[in-house]
């Protein structure tokens, strides 16, 4: 079992009060999962050129200014950084390729979360109310968030092994479920050159969409593949710069529900974490059909 | 237990699930309100769970996983959608859902009636074993999966693998069948079927006529020992 929510703002009019639903809708879940807990949230993108960089790194008081010096050196150019607990978002004009270089080479104890205009991924090991606590998510601002509470089945209880995972620039990933041939599909994914830094089935869907999204399918398209390729049982939500998908497989024994107003879409595990939102009593509430694959992007 | 006609109002922001089931279990020993009403559930689990005497509870809003499973002899009457397994394992008395339902709505349930007003998941009245269960909308794929007993009455259409692996369960579809499941058939339907039917759809309150549905069964040959096969056991 695991929790999973999603708030997906269809106008600005909650975008200052993301974080505030959106911690409250994943509190609500810690019941389906206590081990650890993570957001994707997206909001505030860096300006044009330039990429937002969410790292981590396990001890509270790293020292984040060697790494922000030896980017500047690289970059020939100052990134602004913000400390959140393990986590730090650097802001930069650089390449994603460059930079992802430069920190396995010069700092390989440093994890990248997230790379791309909008998103920002933290997770941690702990309940969701220590992980909101932590990241201070009831602050944040954005247009969407993607949130996950895991109970482990699979693997082990460690951050790397948190959701979400990131599926590329700006994409991310959250499951509920569990694969049944992710060790077959790791090793061909490998082959294509996708890298793994766990043993976590969930990883291996990421890597998934990963594969086929870096091959030109949109992701709609990757999701639908993923229907005859994933072997097991899911329900998927996935992030974009400016939206959200769902997915259930064709058995459907993993929940999902979903409500819409005129303000939002909201996702859930459970109708307990939609309770909490502003209007929930006259939005339009449904269950997503199973091997159906349900998608919003912002208007612009 | 002596009903009196007090009402008694639950708010479940200020008492938890646990009390409120806990006083509905008491009335076996003590006397206690005919009509109970119970506000702001908020999605909450097992609410009206394992109620064994003969009281009405009206719940107000959306309810969660297994509300009014094991009921016994009560009345339950949802207004909002319901989670997974909504009367669970009933024995008797009536649940009715002014709203969807979510999967494996009645399922195994013995008794007794469960009305939908709405759409019903994945998987409704997996394991029925004597219960009967209306839904005025459509049902998920798989349901009644290994039906044993009982009659589920669909008004709308019905998803794949209806009735798969069925025993003696009967299904009525008004609607489409997506498709059959193992050993699940279309039959005949004779008086006896339109009577029972006729029966279920006046207590749900449907004027419609039994001619308007299919009655879909069992073929008998998944379940049944053959006898020439004996010799290999």
């Amino acid at each position: 079992m695991c929790g999973i929510v999603g708030l997906f703002l269809k106008t600005p009019s909650l975008e200052s009060e993301l974080g505030l639903h959106f911690s409250r809708m994943l509190a609500t879940m810690a019941s389906r999962g206590p081990d650890s807990s993570g957001i994707a949230v997206y909001g505030n993108p860096a300006s044009a050129g330039s990429l937002k960089v969410t790292l981590q790194h396990p001890a509270n008081d790293y020292d984040w200014s060697i790494v922000a010096e030896n980017l500047s050196r690289r970059f020939s150019r100052q990134p602004v950084v913000r400390i959140i607990s393990t986590h730090a978002v650097f802001t930069l004009a650089a390449r994603e390729e460059e930079v992802r270089a430069l920190l396995e080479k010069m700092h390989p104890d440093v994890t990248v979360m997230s790379v791309g205009t909008n998103i920002e991924i933290m997770k941690e090991v702990g309940t969701p109310e220590s992980v909101i606590a932590r990241f201070k998510v009831e602050r944040m601002t954005g247009t969407h968030a993607i949130g996950h509470t895991r109970m482990a089945t699979e693997s082990a209880v460690t951050t790397q092994g948190s959701h979400p995972f990131s599926t590329g620039f700006d994409l991310c990933l959250v499951h509920n479920g569990s694969l049944s041939n992710h060790s077959r599909l790791r090793e061909n994914l490998r082959r294509e050159g996708i890298i793994f830094r766990t043993d976590n089935d969930s990883e291996v869907a990421a890597g998934y969409l990963t594969s086929h999204m870096r091959n030109g399918e949109t992701l709609s398209s990757a999701l639908t593949h993923a229907l005859d390729d994933l072997d097991g049982f899911y329900t998927f939500t996935v992030g974009t710069s400016d939206g959200f998908a769902v997915l259930r497989d064709r058995i459907a024994c993993k929940p999902a529900i979903l409500a819409e107003t005129d303000d939002y879409v909201a996702m859930a595990s459970e109708y307990r974490a939609l309770a909490v939102l502003p209007g929930i009593s006259e939005a339009k509430l449904w269950e997503p059909e199973p091997a159906t694959v349900y998608s919003w992007r912002r208007k612009p | 237990m002596k009903t009196t006609t007090e009402e008694r109002v639950v708010d479940l922001t200020t008492s938890t699930v646990r009390q409120l089931n806990h006083s509905l279990h008491q009335l076996r020993h003590t006397d206690g309100p005919a009509v109970w009403h119970v506000k702001e559930p908020r999605g909450a689990h097992s609410v009206a769970c394992g109620l064994t005497v003969p009281v009405r509870i009206e719940v107000d809003g959306p309810t969660g996983y297994y509300c009014a499973g094991m009921n016994q002899v009560a009345t339950v009457i949802l207004h909002g959608n319901t989670g997974t397994g909504v009367a669970e394992n009933m024995m008797s008395g009536f649940v009715l859902v002014k709203g969807n339902a979510s999967q494996s709505a009645g399922a195994t349930g013995q008794g007794g009636l469960l009305v939908i007003d709405g759409n019903a998941g994945a998987r409704c009245g997996i394991s029925m074993k004597g219960i009967d269960i209306v839904v005025k909308g459509n049902v998920g794929h798989m349901s009644a999966f290994m039906a044993q007993a009982g009659n589920l009455v669909i008004c709308g259409d019905a998803g794949e693998a209806l009735g798969d692996s069925i025993y003696e369960a009967r299904i009525f579809v008004r609607g489409k069948a997506a498709d059959l499941g193992a050993d699940c058939v279309e039959k005949e339907m004779r008086d006896e079927h339109r009577s029972v039917l006729a029966d279920l759809l006046s207590k749900a309150g449907l004027d419609y006529s039994p001619a308007e549905f299919r009655r879909y069964g069992s073929s008998r040959k998944l379940y049944n020992f053959k006898t020439e096969q004996a010799g290999h056991y």
